[in-house]
Parts: structure tokens; sequence; C-alpha cells
């Protein structure tokens, strides 16, 4: 077994613990918390793959900016300890049901079909070489209409939130 | 497989444990001055007793820290209580694995650069790492069960987070002309000269970086997550002996390492007018000189520090938020737009891009401070009440 096996059954095992752990603690400050361990662990996974830049990014976004807002809110809203029924009954679980079956035949779809796809491929050849430089590269050649398309996106999603939040603070005043 | 051991396991651990005591020392060390420069800037002595000019004090005052009773309150939630102080120390500890801290020595036929990694996304790393230290102060002031303790964290986050944008948006410049994002490589770009290094390249870029490092250290004068007079002692009310130590510790090692990728980004790294390549380069005197230059650097640097810390005072909690977002904020855009731009159209002249950055900083700092200057005049001309009235829940009970 050479070390990159290694490092990857540790970093597999502990996102998959960290998963399991974020949806049976009962307080949501810990289930927040072992999100970010498992965003780690896969930021970890990105590495033994050669994927620096996706890894940093990971971090980056979902662990340093998404799961701070998430604690924020937790925190802000006080939320106690979820009693440990309630939570998913009835219709609810019927739709856990769905989503989670959807899922699962997503994730089989996608590794089956994961090597005909040329995405992965060009995947593969960001890995190989220097990965920022060859990213940069494809985002501003093959893949620039989905690039611009993204960040107009984002950039509508940033004055929609600061429209509603001065509207708000307009009927205040 | 022949893995040469030495290379990819001796040499690093050696270089790791180098770097984490030399942290250690180097947190003491800063104790030890920031008490005695402040010292001497309020005209009075400092601690001088313990040792040779009280060069022993941060050792007498770790030995107090970890003898004192380990307190843990009954209110507190005590798995994170304990975890938090550890989670600011972490991310502080090991964002200097990529910070390139001399040239490179060669010993018995091994080329070893006087760096842990040197990794290709070596900027982003830091960035990452950085954006993980918010968690300590929050889970901390979170885990205390104590309003002032929570008020402060969420203080810090929120400054914390504001800050981390200008930190990020700064560097871009820099990257524009290295055209990397390995430290080494920027480093070893910015030449001899302190006139070829970033800092007059980036002026206003270096200005906003150094002031969000300052914010992110939780220095003053944006130390207001523990500001005193309203929140007793910020996030780390409610903790005692070593475990504030390890708050303490962490707070200076974040004030090292952040001035260490200070040098490294805007300052030339180890370079020094040609200094670091006496015994040619690669040799082991080389190396040492570079390692030498680099020191001193961050420890002016470091030194800028407590100098700011008794020069200005803390701001009040709108004018931290106004100044990063609406200051720190546009110059860093600015310094993106302009670099970018010259790049382009002088074919990487420095001179143009140092003078574009500068004027167009002023102008940007113009045009926000016409703004909000306007919107000021338009807001008292409307009403006479302060929009915000912090005690308005009281006029409406009377």
């Amino acid at each position: 077994m050479n070390p990159e096996m290694i490092l990857f059954f540790i970093f597999g095992a502990v996102s998959l613990i960290g998963a399991i752990a974020v949806i049976s603690f009962r307080h949501p400050i810990y289930s927040a918390l072992s999100l970010i361990v498992t965003f780690f662990a896969q930021a970890g996974l990105f590495v033994i793959l050669g994927a620096h830049f996706v890894a940093a990014v990971q971090v980056i976004v979902y662990a340093g900016a998404i799961m701070v807002l998430f604690l924020f809110v937790i925190m802000l809203l006080n939320l106690g300890t979820l009693s440990a029924k309630g939570a998913l009954t009835g219709k609810l679980k019927g739709v856990a049901i769905i989503l989670g079956v959807l899922f699962a035949a997503q994730g089989i779809y996608i590794a089956m079909n994961a090597l005909k796809n040329t995405a992965l491929q060009d995947a593969e050849a960001v890995t190989e070489t220097v990965t920022t430089y060859k990213i940069g590269e494809l985002l501003f050649s093959k893949y620039l209409l989905p690039f611009e398309v993204t960040s107009l996106i984002l950039l509508a999603a940033l004055i929609g939130v600061i429209v509603l939040v001065k509207r708000e603070n307009q009927t205040e005043n | 497989m022949d893995i040469d051991i030495v290379e990819v396991i001796i040499i690093p651990v050696i270089k790791i444990l180098f770097i984490a005591h030399l942290l250690i020392i180097g947190v003491m060390a800063m104790i030890w001055s920031e008490r005695r420069v402040s010292g001497w800037m309020q005209d009075r002595l400092g601690p001088n007793r313990v040792g040779p000019q009280g060069l022993l004090q941060p050792i007498a005052d770790g030995i107090k820290f970890l003898f004192k009773e380990d307190i843990i309150p009954n209110h507190v939630d005590k798995p994170l209580y304990v975890l938090a102080p550890v989670m600011l120390l972490v991310p502080a500890m090991i964002i200097v694995a990529v910070v390139p801290f001399g040239s490179s020595m060669t010993i018995a036929g091994y080329e070893i650069p006087l760096q842990i990694a040197d990794l290709n996304i070596g900027i982003l790393y830091i960035l990452a790492i950085t954006s993980l230290g918010v968690y300590g102060v929050v889970i901390g002031a979170w885990a205390s069960n104590n309003k002032y303790s929570l008020l402060g964290g969420l203080r810090s986050s929120a400054q914390m987070i504001s800050y981390e944008l200008t930190l990020g948006l700064a560097i871009i410049g820099v990257l524009m002309l290295s055209e990397s994002l390995s430290l080494r490589k920027i480093a070893i770009d910015q030449g001899g000269n302190p006139w070829e290094w970033n800092f007059l390249i980036h002026f206003p870029a270096f200005l906003a970086f150094t002031t969000a490092v300052f914010a992110e250290t939780n220095r003053l004068p944006f130390d207001l997550a523990e500001a005193e007079q309203e929140l007793v002692a910020g996030y780390h009310t409610e903790y005692s002996s070593m475990k504030f130590a390890i708050f303490f510790m962490a707070e200076y090692m974040s004030m090292i390492v952040g001035s260490a990728v200070v040098v490294t980004l805007f300052l030339g790294g180890w370079h020094f007018f040609g200094l670091e390549n006496i015994g040619g380069e690669g040799s082991v005197l080389a190396g040492l000189i570079s390692f030498a230059i680099f020191f001193v650097k961050t420890g002016i640097f470091l030194f800028v520090f407590i100098w700011v810390r008794w020069t200005l005072p803390r701001f009040r909690y709108d004018q931290l938020m106004n100044f990063g977002w609406k200051f720190l904020l546009p110059v860093a855009l600015s310094s993106i737009v302009v670099t970018g731009t010259l790049y382009i159209t002088t074919n990487g002249n420095r001179l143009w891009i140092g003078i574009g950055n500068v004027v167009a900083a002023f102008i940007v700092v113009a045009i926000v401070a016409g703004m909000l200057a306007m919107d000021n005049n338009s807001k008292s001309a409307a009403q006479s009440t302060p929009a915000v009235a912090p005690l308005r829940g009281l006029d409406a009970v009377e």
C-alpha cells in the first residue's frame, strides 16, 4: 500500500464519520462543526488527486465562508438541542427517501459514465500540469461562456441581496 | 519504489521542528518585547527583574499559567470550550508551512530550499487557513455561554470576514505581476533592491493588506472583540490558566506569521541589496544570510505592530465596518483593475503600474469620501433624529 492510499483511507474515513456525525448530533452547533470536518477531509481527498486548487477553494468557500454563516445563524437564533422525535416524520420521511434514492441513482450514473465524460478528461489534463495555470486557461477559453454566465448569476444574486436589505431599511425609517 | 528517506522524511521533519520551535520562541520573544517596547513608549521600564533585562519573564509567565488551576466553569459547553483555543492556535501555526524563510542551501549534496512546502497554490493555502481561524473565536465565544463572550465573538468574526475580502483582493495585483501563486516565486521575482519590491509597485494594496492583517490578528486598533470597557475581555472572558495562554499564544503567533507573509509578498522576502548571494547561490553561508535577512525584516515589521498599538486608538464598531467595506475594499479592487489594465497596455512596466495604483487609490478614496459626505448631508437635512436610535426600546416604554 503506497502512502497515497493510506492518506485516501484516512481522509475518506474522516469525511464519512463527519458526515454521519452531522446527522446524528442533536445539537445544531455540533452538526455544523462536523460538516466543517467533512469539508476539510474532502479537501484532503482533492489534494491526493492532485487538484490543489479545488482543495483550496473547497476550504475557502465551504469551510471558511459558508459554514461561518451557518454558525452565525445557529448562534443568533440560539437553537437549542433538537428532540429525538419530530425531526423526520410523515411527509418529510417520504421526501427524504425519494431524494435519497434520486441522489444514489445520480451517483451510480456518474460513476458508470465517468470514463466517457469529456469534462473529466479535462480535469485529468489539469491535474497533470500546473493546476491553477491550466484551470485559468480552460476557464478563459473552452469554458468562457459558462464562466461568464456563472459570474453574471452571482452578480445578480449580489445585487438582489442588496436591494432586499435596502428595502427593509427604508420601510423601517 | 526507491524513496530517498533523507530527502523525503528527515529534511522536512528537521525543517518543521525548527520552524515550530522558532515560532514558539518567537512568541515568547514577542511577549517580552511587546511589554518592554510598550514600557519604553510610555516612559516606564516594563518587566526587567526575571533574568537579564527581564528576558526570562515569558518563561516565568508560562510556568505560572501551567500551574494555575484549570477552571472549567459549570455553565460552559465543555467539549467545545476545551477545543476552541486549539482551533485558534492550529491555523495560526500551520500557515507558516508555505512561507519561504530564506533561499536555499546545499548540504552534503542535498539542495534544501528554506521552506517547508513550496505549494503552487501557496497564497490560496494562506487564505484558506486564515478563513478557518475565525472558528476558534466563534466557538470559544459560544461555548463560554456568556453574553459578553458571545458579543465579542460575533464582533470579531464579522470583522474577520469583512477584512478577509480585502486580504484576498489586495494580493491579486502581486499575483498578476509574478504570474504565480507560489510564495517562493513571488519572493524571487522581487529582486534584490528595495525599489524593486512589491510594496512600491502596489503601494495602496500593500497598505490595504497590512491593515487587513492587523484586523485579522485582532490587534489594536482592531481589537474590538476584547474591548474591556464594553465586553470585559471578549471571547476569552471565561478562560483561565493554560487555555487563556493558548489564546494569547495564538494571537502572537498569527502576528508573527502575518508579518512573515507581508515580508514575503511585499517587502522582498529574503532579498536585501544582493547580500543574500554572498558565498554563491545555494551555499550554506548564503542560506544562513538570507534567513537572517528574512528574520530581521519580520522583526522590524513586528515592531510596527507594537508601535501602531500605542499610536492609534481603538476604532468604534461602525467606523471599523465603514473603513473595511467603503475604503479598503474599493482600494483593493482598484489595484486589481489598474494593475491588470496597465500590465497589458504598458507591457508590464513596473513604474507605470506603481504610479497608476497610487493615483487610482487616491481617486477611489476621494470618490468614496465625497459620496459619504453627500450621504451625511442629505441624511441630516431629511431628519433631525439619528438614523439608528440605540435605545429606541426605552423610548417606547416611556
